[in-house]
């Protein structure tokens, strides 16, 4: 299956993407994509701060299952005010 | 947005209108106007800030400000309610956020405002960039609070 993941803030800025499709095995979660992401882009570890993750605009956990065609959004804690 | 929803929820770009957002959200019914402006400020944690640019993810951002609308609206007996956030480049003094409530009486108007604000910082989809003498830095938010 194929996602959309989205990068926001120092995320974005780190990868230099605002967007990067990702294909992962059937029954993948949220946390696969994010290890996936972490051998494809190293600087993403350390960051000192974990991201939150959001999946069709609703915030999920790391065990949330994924599907062909789901928007994976990746930020860090919001400072939004 | 439903013409039922009485409620002002945006993600904008330019200057945020705060006299028109009370006066929207303003009823016959309504005893009170009550109104947060989170403007920037020059300073933060002892350096001189020059400018911020806010960023946002909008889509979620105003699915979580509804939420936020809708869960003041369940607690408080409130008129309406506007919550606009301006994100890109604003300088020392610029409006920010505002939070705006109309509800027949004061108590009610305070406390959903107070309480909207509060849920907007730790909860919507939304960062600031600092740009202060020192550089460029994203402020991190608290992650026990998201």
């Amino acid at each position: 299956m194929t996602i959309t993941v989205k990068l926001f803030a120092s995320y974005r800025e780190l990868l230099g993407e605002e967007e990067i499709l990702l294909d992962l095995e059937e029954g993948a979660c949220v946390g696969d994509a994010l290890s996936l992401l972490k051998l494809r882009f190293p600087v993403l570890v350390d960051q000192g701060y974990s991201p939150l993750t959001a999946c069709n605009l609703e915030h999920v956990s790391k065990r949330h299952a994924l599907r062909d065609g789901d928007e994976l959004a990746i930020f860090p804690p919001v400072s939004g005010g | 947005m439903a013409t039922s929803d009485p409620d002002l929820i945006d993600v904008v770009a330019g200057p945020i209108d705060v006299a028109g957002l009370q006066g929207a959200v303003r009823r016959n019914s309504s005893g009170a106007v009550a109104s947060f402006v989170g403007v920037v400020r020059d300073e933060h944690q002892g350096v001189r800030v020059h400018h911020l640019v806010y960023e946002a993810y909008p889509p979620m951002a105003q699915r979580e400000m509804r939420r936020i609308a809708a869960e003041a609206r369940a607690q408080w007996p409130i008129d309406a309610i506007a919550l606009v956030h301006r994100v890109g480049r604003l300088e020392i003094g610029e409006a920010s956020v505002a939070i705006v409530v109309a509800a027949p009486h004061r108590r009610e108007a305070l406390e959903a405002c107070a309480f909207a604000i509060e849920k907007l910082k730790r909860e919507v989809p939304i960062w600031k960039k600092e740009y202060s003498a020192d550089g460029a830095a994203w402020v991190i938010g608290d992650p026990s609070r998201s």
